[in-house]
């Protein structure tokens, strides 16, 4: 019997696989702990079978990548090309940055050992011996953790020459980022791990799988998912398919934050957990006196949902009739958020309530990719700076109508126009803001800052302008 | 890239934290931690150790220095010029002394909404940190007049749920409402180690 800390039981729609041991009474991340709770059980059972069985059940355990591109992860381990006679790599995106997102931070703090376990069972699994946990430089606590633990495993034969007699090799490092977004994206921090600046690169033909650290086949996986691979080695990938729905296997978990009455994280079977279920059921609802207005639903990247909304599905019901949903209906799976134009990501779920100004909510969010553009594409670099520039002179009054219009374009002249996704992830908060709270942002323009140039020398003629 | 120009090149005007932090000297320790950071990266491939080594040099020493560069890109082997890319790139590496404590505050969505920027207010008031002049992009750190503190604006810093959050040297603190940011400079005021 599991009990956790006063104040810190999980919500009874929960379904705890991977934040089992969080906020666990008595819990504490030694080995000696994980031990006693059956730990490192499955790497057992994992060194007995063979690592393509392992990468079979990961397959049809339907896992896809908890990072946010939602990837099938078996399906990832299979572009290793099968006549690779060079080194593998696997690396841990522990770079956990996207706003909103805060999952991996109780993994690493809490339960190292499951990390490490997932880590070398997916590192057999694959042919790594040698894997690198490329961890945020704002996780200096999780960093000594994670090199105590992976210490403590390493006396115990889990990770080191030959583990538990099987004739596999496999070393662990950590190594801390510095404070760069751009490092979560995959190639990027392969780069970061090469001791460069993070420019990611161009697929093709850099797919990691094939072309990735060093330029040997390289598996980027995200630190949720590879703790899965753990509990879909003992539960078999036919009895982990079970958890969730249909192309939507397993638990993930979702963190919720912003305007709500007891935010959080949650671990929920895939699209068993509706958007009205998550905000009022498990986390109280809206604060006093308050409506919710808007919520992102996974990480800041993507795209903004309101809540009055209702969406029609593609595809027709049994009666020919046209698929309806509302806000509050929508399952928290990666398909159906995909279908209502947003995304599932990185389960970062960010709520906005109706004390929230759009505007105010669109400049942070500019201001943050602003900064965080790596500079290697033109359209992002300087897009993304445009776009902070604008939304600064609409959260200032400075806007005229016109630049909603000017702003939307660059948006769009981003998206799909770098070498790497980040150039969606700056332009989709500004496309779906401006697409579902337009009147919002022209309401806080002047028709007459239309004809103010924007440079010091017009600016200091603003005190002569008059309302038109 | 000669010294004279590296120099130029690298920024590292004194601050008032200046005085609490040892000037760049090769240790024993550096030494050791270079030999420990090489030995986990493929022989041809000293070049990844870049990243640790920075991390060593600042934690020790408040920043980044010119000789601090020349050091590390002389030891893995490479141009300086490919140190100081990484080092002008990653808003974690300063090139200036930072205060004794530095203090990060989130900036980003959940933990501005939650307070973050009253709370950054806030500690500027009570540290005397004049933030007028600070820029996201080349002037982020702040150092007030004493040298004691320093704050920064920080971009997530992934603990949404407990917004407003901050780091302090490497200490993490959560739900930092304005109204705690007394209590939490008092509990560094004593503060006798700098990180």
């Amino acid at each position: 019997m599991i009990t956790y800390k006063a104040g810190k039981q999980p919500d009874p729609r929960e379904f705890r696989l991977i934040f089992k041991n969080v906020d666990r009474e008595g819990w504490d991340p030694s080995i000696d702990c994980y031990l006693r709770d059956g730990g490192y059980e499955d790497l057992r059972k994992a060194m007995g079978m063979e690592p393509k069985a392992i990468t079979e059940e990961v397959k049809k355990a339907g896992l896809r990548g908890r990072g946010g591109a939602g990837f099938p992860t078996g399906l990832k381990w299979t572009f290793i090309p099968p006549n690779n006679t060079k080194p593998v790599y696997l690396i841990c995106n522990c770079d956990e940055s996207e706003p909103g997102t805060f999952k991996d931070r109780y993994i690493v703090h809490q339960d190292p050992h499951q990390l490490i376990e997932g880590m070398v069972i997916s590192c057999f699994a694959v042919g790594a011996k040698v894997a690198y946990i490329y961890i945020r430089e704002e996780f200096p606590e999780a960093a000594i953790i994670l090199e105590n633990a992976i210490a403590e495993a390493r006396a115990k034969n889990f990770v080191g020459p030959n583990v538990l007699g099987s004739g596999f090799d496999v070393e662990i490092y950590v190594h801390r980022g510095a404070a760069a977004y751009i490092c979560g994206e995959e190639t990027g921090l392969i780069e970061s791990l090469e001791g460069k600046r993070a420019y990611p690169r161009i697929k093709p033909p850099y797919f990691p799988a094939a072309l990735g650290l060093y330029m040997c086949p390289t598996i980027v996986n995200n630190v949720e998912s590879l703790c899965h691979v753990k509990h879909i080695v003992r539960m078999t990938g036919e009895e982990y398919a079970k958890l969730g729905v249909k192309n939507n296997t397993g638990t993930r978990i979702l963190c919720v934050s912003g305007d709500v009455k007891k935010p959080g994280y949650f671990e929920v079977q895939v699209g068993k957990v509706t958007m009205r279920e998550l905000l009022y059921d498990m986390c109280g609802g809206p604060k006093d006196g308050r409506e919710f207005k808007a919520v992102i639903p996974g990480g800041s990247s993507a795209k903004i949902l309101r809540c009055d909304e209702g969406f029609t599905l593609k595809g027709k019901g049994p009666d020919g009739s046209d698929l309806k949903m509302s806000f509050w209906d929508i399952p928290m799976d990666f398909d159906s958020l995909a279908a209502v134009g947003s995304m599932a990501g990185s389960g970062g779920v960010i709520v906005m309530d109706d004390s929230r100004k759009m505007s105010w909510v669109l400049n942070n969010l500019n201001t943050f990719y602003a900064h965080e553009s790596c500079g290697q594409c033109t359209p992002c670099r300087e897009g993304s700076m445009w776009m902070k520039k604008i939304s600064d002179r609409i959260v200032a009054g400075e806007a005229s109508p016109k630049d909603i219009a000017t702003l939307e374009s660059v948006a769009y002249q981003i998206d799909g126009r770098t070498i790497c996704a980040f150039g969606e992830a700056s332009s989709w908060p500004v496309e779906a803001i401006i697409a579902k709270f337009r009147e919002e942002l022209i309401a806080d323009t002047k028709p007459e800052n239309e004809s103010v140039p924007h440079n010091p020398e017009a600016e200091a003629q603003r005190r002569f302008l008059q309302p038109a | 890239m000669s010294r004279s120009l590296l120099e130029e090149n690298v920024a590292s005007p004194e601050t008032p934290g200046s005085k609490f932090f040892p000037p760049f000297v090769p240790t024993a320790a550096l030494e050791a931690e270079a030999d420990k950071r090489l030995a986990q990266f493929p022989g041809d491939q000293k070049r990844s150790a870049v990243l640790p080594l920075l991390h060593f040099v600042q934690h020790h020493h408040g920043y980044i220095s010119a000789e601090a560069i020349e050091w590390v890109a002389a030891r893995l082997e490479i141009a300086p010029i490919k140190v100081l890319e990484v080092v002008t790139f990653y808003p974690g590496f300063r090139q200036s002394a930072p205060g004794k404590t530095h203090i990060r505050v989130c900036r980003t969505l959940s933990c501005a909404m939650g307070g973050s920027h009253e709370l950054m207010e806030k500690l500027c008031e009570l540290t005397g940190i004049d933030r007028s002049h600070a820029d996201s992009h080349h002037h982020p750190v702040t150092v007030s007049p004493c040298g004691n503190w320093s704050v920064e604006f920080a971009e997530c810093l992934a603990s949404c749920g407990t917004a407003p959050v901050c780091l302090v040297n490497d200490d993490f603190h959560e739900a930092v409402t304005p109204d705690k940011a007394q209590a939490l400079l008092d509990a560094y005021q004593g503060n006798t180690t700098s990180h």
